[in-house]
């Protein structure tokens, strides 16, 4: 039950900001402040109740099932084990500082705005949660349309192009995956009888590896477009450059992790086999992504772009993480995808609040501003080198491991792999190089932080230190539904060669 | 014909009454607002005399009419879209220059040669229905008899229409050649060998192509933007749902009686008719900058898809052929109401330059037409997902993959325009200039409480359609 309080607090909260947007310009914010904080509370306590510190057998810890659409197998079915819940965790508390950080940006059509925002939230967290694929598919296109609006009405200047684009690359990876989905109920109906979009039903489904092949492809296609999976970024950078500043927050910290999440929770139990197949190419692309993301974050002067493209190389470690395959990886890439939300969000927040203050994204134009705003400057700097893997940080933790792991698989990748690191040594220096060191290029009056923007960064780098120096809870927390799949992936592996022999 | 017939035969018998009855009334001099409620109340009657034969059913009528629950659920549907065009006439009418009250007349005519097709099965009534739903039509697209596009319109859909009922009946006829009946029942006797004969190939072939041109299923489709252009919009908002949907109903309880779908070539053809509807449907609608074109080729599109649940020929064809229509229909006046709605004594509001910024200028109507949008487009939350997805079981259940693909695909070029109309309506600031006060509150309170119980069904249906789903599910086609 709690699960479901979880997306209809969201979703209530959403409706009232909307109608009380018609009375008053203010009243949307506080309610979905309240809404968005309501909802972190109900994580803390459910993470509180059902994890007490040490190590839990079960994987799942909490479940709500019932019937939606029987006719055709479908059920509303919820549960959250250790890897949803810290991406619950991290949807809500992302969640209230978006809110947070449209405060004042955000005047004009603010029960709209606040509607969209509460919206994806939902969305993004029903999608953490669904164990039924028609809900998982109901839940991905539900947060689709609230960020189109978000990046078309709101963003910038180039907004409704890259409001376009975005919807339309989703739109059509997720139609495949509809596809897939489809191809797995029919075949699992016509195997066992049972016409059911259950996820655990759908996991034990005996395929063809052709057939698998082509399933997998379906599935893949939505989640490394979201990830985003090199050579299929390109929406990201005009997504993230034009949305405004709350909406590249939730897409980097939210809605690329729903590609990760579902890689980790579908493709890889549900195709064990052709995963393993496909480890190799896939984790090329991995750090064809890494390489290129950093290369090209170099190069940008805008930004937000350049942000962007730094997303790209870190998402090049998880795919690369996740088709690594082994225990140490897969923790590896679940740190990288908080750690990520933090730090790129945290990059995010600032180059939106320097554009407030000096209305330009481009880096060219900035410059000297560690002068008039040394907080701003020592959190960027703080952020930079959490981007670039700081020992000490988040994202250090996140990425060794990810190496650690990759290494134990295919040393050669995880050696080019290494070379990202360093790259994002060089954007990084750059940013805060170029933004904050030399001299000044504008002589606007540029106030320092607020107490709201302090609030907001505060909370952001105590998360991003404590997760640098003690990783363990969220370890421990994963830890259950990661052995799951290893243990899966082995169990089935072994199991499909004996049949393969058998059948030979 | 005993009194059972007659009860059987209600709703037809109430429909045809009452155009002679507002027929009468026009003589009386009666204004446009008394015939308008009056006719409301009269579809409203003929809505209410089918849910009184449901005992009855399946019940046939001579050999001309079977009245099962799948031919009373599609009659159903189509009286409620005259109902609804009904409701919608009356602020578009009252203020144009032509005398809007033979209008009602040929709505209720119209309606009625939909509800035959809906309900025949035998080629008799099938032609009856479909002569009497074209003529109608012929009038009712040239109402506007002054305006240009209206007048090219309805000759347009005359030469046409006129072209595919030879079409059909010579069809019709090689089809009596081969198997000497024009029963379905009879034909099911008669067809049941293995081998599909030539002559009868080509009679269906040549039905086809009569059935496509109602359909606008591509090649059949070069009429269907001028029409819809150049309509009054509450009959484009007929032609695009009450007409197709009686042809459909008619067609598919033809190829089910005769079992057409096991013949090699015609799924061919079906596949291929398809195939080329969604893809040129959706591609033709790129470009247009105006809603009522759009509309027109994304009904286009939307057939083709139609045509992807009709090729299986399973036995859950009718239950998706009845959701999607229903889904579709209740897209299709959500969209085309608020265009009639927006629409003025001197122009339609076709061209989408007119819905900038709508949404703060009129938020209710920008969001139920941005819902049909989104229905129409397929995205979850809305009736035209489900249908979409019911459509989609149907084609990959009997492993249809490659209009499934297709369909798919197309869909994704699909939303680029959809999502237009949708930026569009967020576009731009509020103006301030204050509105002009409406001109018929009452009737558009009417047009508006109807617009929200459609939005209301759009998203019913989106989020939890398994009431209706077990309806359509028990439909029966004798």
């Amino acid at each position: 039950m709690m699960l479901v309080l979880l997306i209809t607090v969201l979703m209530v909260g959403a409706v009232a900001a909307a109608v009380a947007g018609e009375w008053n310009r203010h009243l949307p914010r506080w309610i979905a402040l309240m809404a968005s904080a309501a909802g972190l509370l109900l994580v803390i306590l459910l993470w509180a109740t059902t994890s007490p510190h040490s190590v839990t057998d079960r994987q799942w810890l909490m479940d709500y099932r019932k019937e939606w659409i029987p006719s055709f197998g479908i059920t509303f079915h919820l549960a959250v084990d250790g890897l949803s819940l810290l991406l619950l965790a991290l949807t809500f508390f992302l969640g209230v500082l978006a809110v947070l950080c449209s405060w004042d940006e955000i005047r004009e059509r603010t029960g709209f705005y606040y509607f969209n925002l509460l919206w994806i939230l939902a969305g993004v967290a029903g999608v953490f949660m669904a164990l039924d694929m028609f809900l998982f598919y109901f839940f991905w296109e539900v947060m689709l349309i609230p960020m189109y609006f978000l990046i078309g009405i709101w963003g910038s200047e180039n907004r409704v192009y890259a409001a376009y684009k975005f919807f339309i690359f989703t739109q059509a990876s997720g139609l495949l995956m509809f596809l897939a989905i489809l191809g797995l109920y029919f075949i699992h109906g016509r195997d066992t009888g049972v016409y059911t979009f259950g996820y655990f039903e759908l996991a034990e489904t005996v395929i063809p590896f052709q057939t698998a092949f082509w399933l997998m492809l379906g599935f893949m296609i939505a989640f490394a477009v979201k990830l985003p999976v090199f050579p299929f970024h390109t929406w990201l950078p005009d997504a993230h450059g034009e949305a405004p500043t709350a909406g590249s927050l939730i897409l980097a910290g939210l809605l690329l992790k729903t590609g990760a999440y579902g890689m980790l929770r579908f493709v890889v139990p549900m195709f064990p086999e052709v995963v393993a197949d496909v480890a190799l190419p896939a984790m090329v692309l991995g750090v064809a992504g890494i390489i290129y993301g950093a290369v090209m974050a170099y190069s940008q002067t805008d930004l937000k772009r350049l942000v962007a493209f730094t997303s790209v190389s870190h998402m090049g470690f998880v795919i690369t993480g996740i088709f690594a395959l082994n225990e140490l990886a897969l923790q590896g890439v679940v740190m990288q995808l908080v750690t990520h939300a933090l730090s790129t969000g945290a990059l995010f927040l600032t180059a939106g609040m320097i554009k407030e203050r000096l209305h330009t994204r481009d880096i060219e134009q900035m410059g000297g501003l560690w002068g008039p705003m040394p907080q701003m400057g020592t959190i960027g700097l703080v952020f930079a080198m959490a981007s670039l893997g700081l020992p000490g940080l988040g994202n250090f933790v996140a990425e060794f491991l990810i190496l650690l792991g990759v290494f134990q698989a295919q040393p050669w990748i995880a050696v080019a792999a290494v070379s990202g690191l360093i790259f994002s040594a060089v954007y990084s220096l750059r940013i805060v190089g170029k933004i904050f060191l030399g001299p000044r290029r504008t002589l606007e009056a540029v106030p320092d932080f607020s107490f709201r923007e302090m609030l907001i960064m505060a909370a952001l780098t105590v998360s991003v230190v404590w997760l640098g120096l003690f990783p363990q809870p969220v370890i421990d927390t994963a830890k259950p539904a990661i052995t799951e799949l290893i243990r899966f992936m082995d169990v089935h592996s072994t199991a499909s060669h004996h049949q393969s022999y058998v059948k030979q | 014909m005993s009194n059972n017939d007659f009860s059987a035969l209600m709703p037809l018998m109430v429909l045809a009454g009452a155009s002679v009855l507002v027929m009468l009334l026009i003589v009386a001099r009666l204004s446009h607002r008394v015939i308008q409620l009056v006719s409301l109340l009269l579809f409203a009657i003929a809505f209410i005399s089918l849910l009184n034969i449901r005992e009855m059913l399946p019940y046939e009528v001579g050999t001309l009419f079977m009245i099962d629950s799948f031919g009373t659920f599609m009659t159903g549907l189509i009286i409620f879209s005259g109902l609804v065009v009904n409701v919608f006439s009356y602020i578009y009418f009252q203020e144009k220059e032509e005398g809007p009250r033979e209008y009602y007349v040929l709505l209720f005519l119209c309606t009625l040669g939909a509800c035959v097709l809906a309900l025949s099965e035998h080629f008799v009534s099938v032609f009856l229905g479909l002569e009497i739903l074209t003529i109608g039509l012929y009038a009712l697209i040239a109402y506007l008899r002054t305006r240009n596009h209206s007048i090219e319109a309805g000759i347009k859909y005359l030469v046409l229409a006129a072209f595919s009922s030879a079409f059909l009946l010579f069809g019709m006829a090689l089809v009596y050649l081969q198997t000497g009946t024009m029963s379905f029942a009879g034909m099911a006797g008669v067809v049941a060998a293995d081998s599909v004969p030539p002559l009868l190939l080509t009679g269906l072939g040549l039905m086809l192509v009569g059935l496509g041109f109602k359909l606008a299923v591509v090649p059949f489709h070069m009429w269907t933007a001028d029409v819809y252009q150049g309509a009054p919009v509450p009959v484009t908002a007929f032609i695009a749902t009450a007409s197709k949907g009686g042809v459909v109903a008619a067609m598919l309880r033809f190829f089910i009686a005769i079992d057409g779908f096991r013949s090699e070539q015609l799924q061919t053809v079906l596949i291929t008719i398809a195939i080329a509807s969604m893809v040129a449907g959706n591609l033709l609608a790129l470009r247009q900058r105006n809603i009522k074109r759009l509309l027109a080729y994304s009904s286009i599109a939307h057939l083709g898809y139609l045509l992807v649940a009709f090729i299986p020929g399973s036995a859950v064809v009718p239950q998706t052929v009845s959701f999607y229509l229903l889904a579709y229909f209740i897209t299709t006046f959500a969209a085309f109401g608020v265009v009639t709605i927006l629409s003025d004594s001197e122009s339609d509001a076709d061209d989408l330059v007119r819905y900038k910024a709508l949404f703060w200028k009129h938020p209710a109507l920008a969001t139920i037409l941005s819902v049909a949008m989104f229905s129409l487009a397929g995205i979850p939350l809305t009736a035209g997902f489900t249908g979409k997805f019911y459509v989609l079981t149907t084609g990959i259940g009997q492993g249809l993959w490659l209009p499934a693909v297709v369909l798919v695909l197309s869909s994704v070029v699909g939303l680029y325009y959809y999502l237009r109309v949708v930026t569009t309506l967020f576009a731009g600031t509020r103006d301030l200039l204050p509105d002009p006060p409406a001109r018929y509150p009452v009737f558009l309170g009417i047009s508006m409480a109807v617009l929200s119980v459609l939005t209301f069904a759009l998203i019913w249906l989106g989020v939890y359609p398994d009431g209706v789903i077990g309806v359509v599910q028990g439909l029966q086609l004798k």
